[in-house]
């Protein structure tokens, strides 16, 4: 009865432009400069006056003038973190050679992750709800903060009329978001645009962070965001992210596209309620993302690291490595300790890292940390380590339990 | 995994008019409804005054006294909604593999009425511009992020597979459940507890609503105020709630002589890459969402005995979705009963969307067919058979549900008697 | 009143304050007649715009000033027409 039917494996899923913005870098070539050679970009917050507040340290972007990258209707409408979100799908999008135009509309989807959406215009509205009366709430508060407008914005910008969504967990949502891209690309939409960039530093944002009771609040931006390391003390929020062009990979090679790398594997779990004394549920992420892509220990070239900076949190991610690697079994390398953590934007920004450590054979250094030794990582320290990178395994935790693990693999 | 189907075996609804799936139909049926002068806080300062409030007592409902203060609104519309749907399932949560069970909680706006709150106590009514995090509430984190919603429902069930929030603006309800059908078709999750919530009445709401002229001003009406595809129609009524379904495999759910309200046949999502909040009318969009919809179903235009509308009550909406209709369902479109719930339960946002598969479901139920209320004058733009004023019997083995969001969103979902002849 | 008159330069500068300006278009130039539409304007643009000049002038538009006036010169004039009766 079957004869005739083969059983094809899932479609493979490439990454196939890349638009990074970052403390250290804007734009994925100033970004990966940076990166690959360990430049820090930790330092006291600028954009408001951090001195009545515990926590005085971010990574924040500097040199993106959003009016030089988009057009001035977009200007009033829309928050920090949307106008980097269509700077950045537009570098994607120019870096993989696609141009939305050659394409249907109903063939391109954006799906993006969201921590707090457009929190910094949020503040500024209710500032003048409470302050002025409601008369003077704008009316482009009714989505220009919602967890939505990064997608709909950058749907709009470039005509993108696909399966198209938006993904909340966390730090975690943003492998989440590009596996939720992977899986509409696989049931047939050839291009996605995926990831995420966050951007909530404003005083209003900062106390919400602060309340989490996980901003480190280290005066020395050189020892302030240590994972691993036995001062761990908490981390220092940043802003940024990346987004990816992803294509089905026979389109992309039809239309001549180079590929970065595949979005090989993905795994989401999430931790045991609290209280229940059971072991938390990064492991079996790693494991899910790794039976997906059908890759064992010994073939990981490295690891990217959530790397919370909260010891027990460090030590639970680092018995996960362990457990799967072997004491110091694979090189491990945590790059946002150059520049932060950045919410939803910090795991697109470790996966675009890792297709560009694949594309150099370099993977970039961790900074600033001086780990345990007792935690038993090869973290890669100080300087960037030439090494022959086909297949990395990126890990991310978001607050509440979520974890996430996705693997890439570089293209033959 | 080809081949899994997905089917609702609970439900659980927190709405105007009532908690509790059962005071939610009674409402529908009865054609109520449940749209009210704002009563939480002092409203007078604005355009719409108007809303669906749910006279929700959370330690009534179950939750503890930390649960109640570590949550906003939403979150506990969602738990006490998931927790009735893991009842009226019959299953078994705790005989369940927690790794292969799964969370999808719908919201568009989040915590927003904890953040509200918490911003005008930390500015000191909008005072500070550096507010002061001395005053910020312990759980100000879980506003800020609200993958908090997922959480406490994941906590509610004893979920360790996949959990996240879907946050699509106004269709996050619909997507939401959509996703975990992806989840467990795909073979990721057996079981997974989804749906949607959302707490938006609160002072910044309204205000930009106002800005945009986007709810009604008819404040001097409000049992009426909300009225879908009538000719007076001036605006949305916002609305509050939540609901949640189990969605399980189906062949497991039937092993288990589970009841099975509906199968989840078909849904897609689909751009208009338009407009932030504008639409255009001719529905293109949200007919090719129905299309791929039903086409994933395996179901026929000519299938669909009841559409349940988006509906919202706005000019420009109805007159959107009218003409999606037509497109997608051609000449069916006239023959087939259409409602907007909205009529009688506002337009809770985020929630909606779920709160109208819940209200479909109910339909398949119980084979009636929830009114418009508040509809009698027609619109000439506005051409189908909207169910006006009176619920209608009519046995019901397929419907469409539709949403329609900022952002340009536009989703479709299809239910359907998993025994239905496919072709 | 006279000192309270609204003009087109008025409107220009609310309308670039609000909603930014189309790159496209010079707003410096005849406008007066020109739809909103084809000035790179929409009827979200015109509700923020309409927003800030009822709060610099402290007046109130009615609802549908927005799909009433599709021109700078009947905007300019329904702001007028309302600045003269509130004074």
């Amino acid at each position: 009865m079957t004869t005739g039917v083969t059983t094809s494996a899932k479609p493979k899923v490439v990454v196939t432009g890349i638009g990074a913005a970052a403390p250290n870098g804007v734009g994925t070539h100033d970004y990966w400069s940076a990166t690959r050679v360990g430049r820090n970009a930790i330092g006291r917050v600028t954009r408001f006056d951090p001195t009545p507040y515990p926590a005085r340290l971010a990574g924040e972007i500097t040199g993106f003038t959003a009016a030089d990258h988009l057009p001035s209707r977009l200007l009033p409408q829309t928050d920090r973190m949307t106008r980097i979100a269509l700077a950045a799908a537009d570098w994607a999008l120019t870096d993989a050679k696609a141009d939305p135009a050659s394409f249907d509309a109903y063939e391109m989807g954006v799906i993006t992750a969201s921590s707090s959406g457009g929190f910094e215009f949020g503040q500024n509205e209710l500032r003048k709800l409470w302050s002025m009366g409601s008369q003077h709430v704008s009316a482009y508060q009714s989505f220009a903060w919602f967890y939505a407008v990064n997608s709909g914005q950058i749907s709009i910008r470039n005509g993108m009329k696909g399966p198209s969504g938006v993904v909340v967990s966390d730090q975690a949502g943003g492998l989440d978001a590009l596996a939720q891209a992977r899986r509409q690309i696989r049931k047939g939409t050839p291009l996605i645009l995926s990831g995420s960039i966050d951007a909530p530093i404003c005083p209003w944002g900062w106390v919400a962070q602060l309340a989490g009771g996980r901003l480190s609040t280290v005066e020395d931006p050189e020892r302030a965001f240590v994972p691993f390391d036995p001062d761990a003390a908490g981390h220092v929020p940043g802003e940024g992210g990346a987004i990816l062009v992803m294509e089905d990979a026979e389109r992309a090679v039809e239309r001549g596209a180079r590929a970065y790398g595949e979005l090989a594997g993905y795994g989401a779990t999430f931790d045991p309620a609290p209280g229940s004394g059971r072991e938390p549920g990064l492991r079996r992420a790693a494991e899910l993302a790794m039976a997906d892509a059908g890759v064992a220990a010994d073939e990981v070239d490295v690891v990217f690291a959530d790397a919370a900076g909260v010891p027990e949190l460090d030590r639970v991610e680092a018995e996960v490595i362990t457990g799967l690697f072997g004491p110091r079994g694979v090189p491990v390398t945590a790059p946002k300790t150059m520049i932060g953590r950045l919410c939803s934007g910090a795991a697109p920004l470790d996966v675009a890292t890792a297709l560009l450590a694949i594309e150099e054979g370099l993977i970039p250094p961790t900074t600033n940390t001086s780990p345990d030794p007792g935690l038993g990582l090869d973290l890669v320290l100080h300087q960037p380590r030439p090494a022959s990178v086909r297949t990395a395994l990126v890990l991310a935790r978001g607050h509440g339990g979520f974890n996430s693990a996705v693997v890439v693999r570089g293209t033959d | 995994m080809s081949g899994r189907r997905v089917a609702i075996t609970g439900i659980g609804v927190t709405a105007p008019g009532g908690v509790g799936t059962k005071a939610f139909w009674d409402l529908l049926s009865h054609g109520r409804t449940a749209t009210r002068a704002i009563s939480t806080f002092d409203a007078s300062g604005f355009r719409s005054r108007v809303a669906a409030e749910i006279d929700f007592d959370p330690e009534q409902s179950g939750l503890s006294p930390q649960q109640v203060r570590r949550m906003d609104r939403a979150a506990q519309l969602a738990v006490v909604s998931a927790r009735e749907a893991v009842s009226d399932s019959g299953l078994e949560f705790v005989d369940l593999d927690p790794h292969r069970t799964g969370v999808t909680i719908g919201s568009a706006v989040g915590a927003t009425m904890g953040l509200d709150q918490e911003y005008r106590v930390v500015s000191d009514g909008g005072r500070l511009e550096l507010v002061d995090h001395r005053y910020a509430t312990k759980h100000l984190y879980d506003h800020f992020v609200p993958s908090s919603f997922s959480a406490e429902v994941a906590w509610a069930v004893g979920a360790e597979g996949p959990v996240s929030v879907v946050s699509t603006g106004c269709t996050s309800g619909i997507d939401s459940v959509g996703h975990a059908v992806e989840l467990i078709r795909e073979g990721t999750a057996d079981v997974v507890v989804a749906g949607a919530t959302d707490a938006p009445i609160s002072p910044i709401t309204l205000a930009c609503f106002d800005a945009i002229k986007a709810t009604t001003p008819r404040d001097d009406d409000p049992a009426t105020a909300s009225r879908p595809f009538d000719r007076s129609r001036n605006g949305f009524v916002l609305g509050e709630g939540a609901a949640v379904f189990v969605l399980e495999e189906l062949g497991a759910a039937l092993r288990r002589g589970a009841h099975v309200y509906a199968e989840v046949a078909g849904y897609a999502s689909r751009c208009n890459a338009f407009h932030m909040t504008g639409l255009r009318p001719d529905g293109a969009e949200m007919a090719e969402a129905i299309r791929v919809a039903l086409d994933e179903a395996r179901v026929d235009p000519t299938d669909v005995d009841y559409v349940n509308a988006h509906g919202s009550g706005t000019k420009q909406n109805d007159r959107h979705e009218t003409a999606a209709f037509k497109r997608a369902l051609g000449e069916h479109a006239r023959r087939t009963p259409v409602s907007s719930i909205k009529s009688m339960v506002g337009h809770s946002l985020g929630a909606i969307g779920s709160i109208e598969i819940a209200a479909s479901a109910l339909a398949m139920e119980y084979g009636v067919v929830p009114p418009t209320a508040n509809l009698r004058t027609p619109d000439p733009e506005c051409d189908l058979d909207y169910v006006p004023i009176t619920a209608r019997e009519h046995r019901t083995d397929t419907v469409l549900s539709v949403g329609s969001g900022f952002g340009g969103f536009q989703s479709a979902i299809v239910l359907a008697r998993p025994d239905r002849r496919t072709p | 009143m006279p000192e309270q008159r609204f003009t087109v330069d008025d409107l220009t500068r609310i309308l670039t304050e609000g909603a930014g300006a189309d790159e496209t278009v010079d707003l410096s130039g005849d406008i007066l007649d020109t739809d909103f539409e084809e000035l790179g304007y929409e009827s979200l643009a015109l509700l923020e715009t309409c927003g800030l000049i009822e709060r610099e002038y402290g007046i109130t538009l009615d609802d549908d000033t927005v799909t009433e006036h599709r021109t700078p010169r009947a905007m300019v004039e329904a702001v007028n027409a309302r600045l003269s009766a509130t004074v």
